[in-house]
């Protein structure tokens, strides 16, 4: 029933002007609302992020370094976060991006791994399983137009075999002997590029985890959302080693003869 | 069984007038033709055995399992229709699941008993629907410690420091009542599991069976695992060991 007695007597539909009474009067709107039409919103920037993740291929496996810093836009907000999760026996997963995004990911993971657990049939999913999954869920959440705002590096090993993945809000992925996230895929990867590629099956894990450090510190010096404590993991035949969170030794003593920022005046 | 004829058996809705649901009692008798389940709760954890009838030799070893895994910390053995086994186990990972996703923790295993005995009272209240043919004998660790929980087709369920459900399931309580269960670990909970299926198996009735087990405690870092091949052969020899001695 139509309680407003403007609309009585006149036509259900107002593109029709049966009465000629142009310009038509301002009337209630009496169709069905929805209330929460404004309430539907998606994540359309990350709030609190990560910044990079680096990875490479080193002679044992696969090696992957992050660090503990959850940024909240330019605030160093969180600084004992981790951003790399290790899933099942074979697999690190590495993030940047939206660290609440990041967590959900880690529960979706969890619920997959249980449900692969509890079939008890002797198989278990690997990294090259759980990148094509994850980049499954950011494709279709891309999709969605709803995203999980994060570049995600997935790196494993199993059966012997080395695996190295990418893949990001967009459900783009790619692979390669190393991969960076973030600043650090302008950064870093070149410098990974120039010491690991060509010596994917030579180098050491003193070697790979000496590249790792010099690469962090490059961008702790030049990423200014990045934090001098980081975590490093290695997967490789003995399964998933993930670090306690270590110091970078910096020197800022150069500092004090640049000129032009800051708060110098001469 | 002078109820058969009366009337009062054919739906799960009618009481009869001494007030007994038949289709109930009926479905405790698919439990009795089944083979025996046990489990015992020891000092540190849970161990579960089943003694599965083989009714064909044609089948693959090893199918057809009667312990499934719930969660990464709960099993769940079934004596009953193994179909019937089958739709509880995926109701009890949903359960386990739904929690998971509500609460970011591992569900607790006297929820999950309740939740699966208020699911199984359910079908014991509508024409339409038959109760379910099993008991339910679900393990497992959570952080109050080990628990052990039998469901039976009411949808009552009790905590039990040992339970068996089945054909055997007398003897099979005669004897674990003689062991000492809270002193035991559950290394030893499997030898004596093993002896016990063994002795419950009535091999002038049922020719053949498969010996199932598993167990959770700190040898599994509290994870729901069959019990290990070497470790299995071993309680598997003993229990033919100890069986000619017994007889």
């Amino acid at each position: 029933m139509d309680h407003f007695p403007t609309n009585w007597g006149r036509p259900r539909n107002d593109a029709f002007d049966a009465y000629g009474t142009y310009p038509l009067a301002q009337r209630p709107y009496n169709g069905p609302k929805d209330t929460f039409e404004a309430g539907v919103q998606r994540t359309q920037q990350p709030i609190v992020t990560g910044t990079s993740v680096l990875a490479l291929k080193y002679k044992d496996g696969i090696m992957m370094a992050a660090d503990n810093l959850a940024s909240y836009g330019s605030l160093a907000r969180f600084k004992d976060i981790q951003r790399l999760h290790p899933v099942g026996n074979n697999t690190v997963i590495g993030a940047g991006g939206d660290m609440s995004d990041f967590q959900y990911i880690q529960s979706l993971l969890d619920s997959l791994m249980i449900e692969e657990f509890t079939a008890q049939d002797g198989h278990s999913l690997g990294p090259a399983e759980l990148h094509e999954y994850l980049a499954q869920v950011m494709y279709g959440r891309r999709s969605k137009i709803n995203p999980l705002w994060n570049s995600l590096i997935v790196g494993g090993f199993k059966d012997g075999k080395r695996f190295l993945s990418y893949v990001d809000l967009l459900g783009t992925t790619y692979s390669a002997s190393t991969l960076a996230t973030g600043y650090g895929a302008y950064i870093a990867q070149p410098l990974l590029r120039k010491a690991v590629e060509g010596y994917e099956d030579v180098l050491t894990e003193e070697q790979a985890e000496k590249i790792m450090t010099e690469c962090l510190k490059v961008l702790f010096y030049r990423d200014a959302r990045s934090l001098n404590k980081y975590q490093i993991a290695t997967i490789t035949t003995k399964g998933v080693n993930l670090s306690e969170s270590r110091s970078l030794d910096t020197t800022w003593s150069f500092a004090e003869g640049i000129r032009g920022y800051g708060a110098q005046t001469q | 069984m002078t109820s058969i004829g009366t009337g009062y058996d054919l739906s799960a809705s009618t009481y009869s007038p001494d007030g007994r649901i038949f289709q109930v009692e009926y479905a405790n008798k698919a439990v009795e033709n089944s083979g025996t389940a046990i489990g015992l709760r020891v000092k540190d954890g849970i161990v579960l055995a089943v003694e599965k009838l083989v009714h064909s030799k044609l089948l693959v070893p090893e199918a057809n399992r009667r312990i499934q895994t719930v969660d990464r910390h709960i099993g769940l053995a079934t004596a009953g229709l193994l179909a019937d086994g089958r739709q509880l186990a995926n109701r009890a990972r949903d359960e386990s699941l739904n929690y998971r996703d509500s609460f970011r923790q591992p569900v607790p295993l006297k929820y999950l008993a309740d939740r699966l005995g208020l699911y199984t009272q359910v079908y014991t209240l509508y024409s339409s629907v038959r109760p379910f043919g099993i008991s339910t004998i679900v393990g497992g660790i959570d952080e109050s410690g080990s628990s052990l929980y039998v469901i039976e087709p009411s949808g009552v369920f009790f905590g039990y420091h040992g339970a068996a459900v089945g054909k055997g399931r007398q003897l099979a309580k005669t004897e674990m009542e003689k062991l000492k269960l809270s002193e035991l670990t559950t290394r030893q909970a499997v030898m004596e599991a093993a002896r016990i299926i063994y002795l419950v198996h009535d091999d002038a009735k049922e020719k053949d069976f498969e010996l199932e087990m598993s167990w959770i405690g700190d040898e599994t870092n509290g994870l729901h695992l069959p019990v290990p091949k070497d470790l299995f052969d071993e309680a598997e020899k003993a229990a033919k060991a100890a069986l000619e001695t017994f007889e």
